[in-house]
């Protein structure tokens, strides 16, 4: 039982307020929203870094449900929000089609090479001209946590094996 | 005109729509799962509502959280409202909430319709 121990210091190290391995869908988003907004209120943190960090939650977790289906049989997906003194991290990592690792790099550099006007005009210039995929989703969602974050996404993939990958995503926001 | 009434969740606003009494508002999360079938009753009261307007209609946004895939349906909801004579839209912002606030100016650029701007 030597791993449960090793878990909890892994966490405690890492300074990890909240860990969720599993299936995503919006029942589980909306308590793993509620746990950490419950840690934030009891902490007493600053109202803006609480919506912020609230806003990239979101975004993050919704974006694994919408594409939990993307590879057979391996839906699980993990998800951590890490509180530093200066700085909340929140991590995600889900499995992705292997044949979508470009197109999600090309998109993630140019969010992050973009100034906050640049991600404010890439915004307008989406929100103007897309419809709602039949996954729901707008194809906002990286360059509105880029915004909010105020941070570059970092990211990273791990290969699992010929036809699919691990995105390894994280996002960080100062504390106020 | 029949009354449009949501009650509001934890992932999705309230909304009321009342032609008669003049009540326009939408506020609270919005984050439903699937955001364009969440909105679809508004657009549809709004366009059963474009045949038989009011003469001015204040449109109240009172909006805690919102997320990207409902900021699109907002953007439609606001594009319905363009085509209506008299309208206005009361954008309410929490007085420390600036992302909140930048988003109803963006969203002002986008469509040709007067904001208010108010703080709670």
């Amino acid at each position: 039982m030597k791993y449960i121990f090793d878990l909890h210091k892994t966490m405690l190290d890492n300074h990890l307020i909240l860990v969720y391995e599993g299936e995503f869908t919006q029942e589980i988003t909306k308590s793993v929203l509620a746990m950490a907004e419950r840690n934030m209120d009891s902490s007493g943190e600053e109202s803006t870094t609480k919506r912020k960090v609230f806003n990239v939650m979101v975004e993050c977790l919704q974006n694994i449900v919408k594409h939990a289906d993307d590879v057979k049989n391996n839906h699980s997906a993990i998800f951590m929000v890490g509180k530093q003194e200066n700085e909340y991290i929140i991590v995600s990592g889900n499995p992705i089609q292997k044949d979508s690792v470009d197109d999600l790099t090309e998109r993630l550099d140019h969010i992050n090479s973009l100034d906050k006007d640049g991600l404010k005009n890439l915004y307008k210039d989406i929100i103007k001209n897309t419809e709602i995929s039949d996954k729901g989703g707008a194809g906002l969602g990286f360059v509105d946590m880029a915004r909010k974050s105020g941070n570059p996404l970092e990211y990273e993939f791990v290969e699992i094996d010929g036809t699919s990958s691990f995105f390894c995503l994280r996002s960080s926001i100062a504390r106020g | 005109m029949e009354i449009l009434n949501l009650e509001g969740t934890e992932d999705t606003p309230k909304i009321i729509l009342d032609k008669g009494n003049g009540i326009f508002e939408i506020s609270g999360r919005s984050l439903p799962e699937d955001s364009a079938e969440f909105y679809q009753p508004v657009l549809d009261w709004i366009s059963a509502y474009a045949n038989d307007t009011n003469p001015s209609t204040e449109f109240v946004f009172k909006l805690e959280y919102f997320n990207t895939a409902s900021s699109k349906l907002i953007l439609d909801v606001l594009s319905a409202l363009e085509d209506i004579d008299g309208t206005t839209i009361m954008w309410y912002f929490h007085e420390d909430d600036e992302d909140m606030e930048e988003a109803g100016e963006e969203f002002s650029e986008l469509v040709e319709i007067p904001f208010e701007f108010k703080t709670y």
